[in-house]
């Protein structure tokens, strides 16, 4: 019996021991310590860090202007960019899950930006807003083309909106998808014989049945927009006037630019907390809409 | 009859409208690819029309200044060696969990759950400093601790899901036949977890592969740049330089376009897969 007990400790220690050893130190300890910083001086350098109390906190909430920018920034972005790429990402499933002869090759095309990283396609926009867009622009006479788009505060808010929703609406694309290939064939057609129109049965059938699927797609869309940092740093560094500076970061310059890690950790805290709260909130109330086919 | 005809009409207008939109996603790609090949006064003149003359001069230039082979020969090692080692440690941990249902097991369940919800920038500061004690720093094995332990939550969540539905008798027969726990992981469960193998890797190689943050905070040296660290280097030095700058992007994503292309079915499968288990 005692032998026993001793193997099944060498198995639970070699089978779950490495992945507890990697999740301790690289997630739990620097959580715990960001907690602590959060509450000193640190300023990433020196040996001496010195209890400040709530002192972080306050400077942050009550004299930040910048991290409050970065906050609008970041919220306001995550509102649209998660309505239109749920919206688009929706639509190019429900089309694609018609009988269209292209429909394989469409989803190829539609899925494809979501493969390259963030870094890179802020660069390869970076090219299309101030070269491309301008040539399409003086070749059609469009003014919208001929715009300033990374220039002014209010065209690189949608530069970004369009370059996150051009890159992650096939991603969600593809997660409609396979809900909608699950609604059962035989209530659409209960419903078209019985002579719901094709909006009806959208909103009164096919969206209800898919509520699982939109909240996965809402909890990805919202953490990867509140995340953001690498699209913007690469296609507007933050600019123009840190205007599309995201919470990410201000985080980041906070510790790495102006080296006051002890701030820097305290808007982490804060970082954390309210996407924690947000995407719980969301799960909770996507979840209550769920029904069962 | 009319009905079908109807029909048809429809599904071509939403055909050829979505063809349209397809269209339009790859009109970025367009502008990358040929603007690549232009001379760069060519470029400043025309960056929409088709090049004057194919300058491949563009390419062995930016070539030479990324150090695309060394870049390329860094990403691939991080991303594979990351890859193994966190479906190895994520299956085993997962498998283990689900069979032997202790209170710990529960409890570190719920803890790798709620680290998923962690954003990685709410503890990479402390985590330089973690990482420097620990000397980490500056070296691809250091990275690729971090990434075990990023990645561990979720994959570890996703194999859980999985393990569930493998049908313990299949064990039993092979503890039957002589196995003992290690020889039944290894040589029976590990086998039938393949798929979710497939789908946890596609999904981690994804995100090593195009991370930009994590690597940026870890190697200072420039020998051990990855893809996007040496992107980034690159036009930190030669901005406007689009006659340089883009052939260098269309290096940086043909990998994992290639990677794209030849794994889609699985790629799409995983996504699927992880999102439902999400």
């Amino acid at each position: 019996m005692n032998r026993k007990k001793t193997s099944q400790m060498a198995q639970q220690i070699v089978f779950v021991g490495p992945a507890i050893l990697f999740f301790i130190l690289i997630i739990v300890v620097p959580f715990l310590l960001g907690l602590y910083y959060s509450f000193t001086n640190w300023n990433g350098v020196s040996g001496e860090v010195s209890w400040v109390g709530f002192d972080n906190y306050k400077q942050i909430f009550m004299h930040d202007s910048t991290f409050r920018d970065s906050f609008w920034f970041t919220a306001k972005f995550t509102v649209l960019g998660v309505v239109l790429t749920n919206v688009l990402g929706f639509f190019l499933a429900y089309f694609l899950t018609k009988p269209l002869k292209t429909r394989n090759f469409l989803r190829t095309i539609f899925f494809m930006p979501n493969v390259i990283g963030g870094l890179l396609l802020g660069f390869i926009w970076q090219f299309i807003f101030v070269k491309g867009f301008s040539a399409i622009g003086s070749a059609t006479g469009l003014s919208f083309f001929n715009l300033p788009w990374l220039g002014t505060e209010n065209t690189a808010f949608w530069a970004i909106i369009i370059v996150f929703v051009w890159q992650t609406a096939g991603y969600l694309m593809v997660i409609y998808i396979s809900s909608l290939n699950n609604v059962p064939k035989d209530i659409l057609e209960a419903a078209e014989i019985d002579g719901a129109s094709r909006l009806q049965v959208l909103r009164t059938i096919i969206i209800p049945l898919i509520m699982p699927a939109a909240t996965v797609c809402l909890f990805l869309a919202i953490s990867w927009s509140f995340k953001m940092f690498d699209l913007n740093l690469s296609l507007t560094k933050g600019g123009p006037f840190g205007s599309t500076e995201s919470v990410a970061m201000n985080i980041y310059n906070e510790a790495f630019s102006k080296n006051r890690y002890g701030l820097g950790t305290a808007k982490a805290i804060i970082f954390f907390v309210i996407v924690a709260v947000i995407t719980s909130l969301q799960v909770k109330f996507t979840k209550s809409k769920e029904v069962e086919a | 009859m009319d009905v079908t005809k109807n029909y048809r009409a429809g599904t071509i207008i939403t055909e050829v409208i979505m063809l349209l939109v397809g269209l339009l996603f790859l009109v970025p790609f367009y502008f990358l690819f040929v603007n690549s090949v232009k001379s760069f006064g060519d470029l400043l003149t025309s960056a929409a029309s088709l090049p004057k003359s194919i300058e491949w001069g563009n390419y062995a230039r930016a070539f030479e200044i990324t150090r695309f082979p060394e870049a390329f020969l860094n990403s691939a090692v991080i991303t594979i060696a990351s890859n193994v080692l966190l479906v190895l440690i994520s299956a085993m941990a997962a498998y283990k969990m689900v069979r032997r249902d202790s209170k710990f097991n529960r409890v570190l369940f719920v803890l790798f759950v709620a680290a998923m919800v962690v954003p990685f920038q709410s503890i990479m500061i402390p985590l330089v400093k973690v990482t420097s004690t620990l000397g980490l720093m500056n070296s691809i094995p250091g990275l690729i601790v971090c990434y075990l332990g990023f990645g561990v939550p979720m994959s570890v969540f996703l194999f859980h899901g999985f393990v569930k539905s493998i049908p313990l008798e299949i064990e039993e027969a092979a503890t039957v036949d002589g196995s003992n726990a290690y020889g039944v992981f290894f040589r029976v469960v590990l086998p039938l977890m393949k798929p979710m193998l497939v789908t946890v890797f596609i999904l981690n190689t994804l995100w090593i592969w195009n991370d930009y943050l994590l690597p940026s905070l870890m190697l200072q040296s420039q020998d051990l740049r990855t893809i996007p660290i040496a992107t980034f280097a690159f036009f930190g030095q030669y901005t406007k330089q689009w006659d340089l700058a883009l052939p260098a992007l269309v290096m940086g994503i043909l990998p994992v376009i290639v990677f794209f292309l030849s794994m889609q079915k699985y790629i799409i499968e995983g996504i699927t897969a992880g999102a439902v288990k999400g």
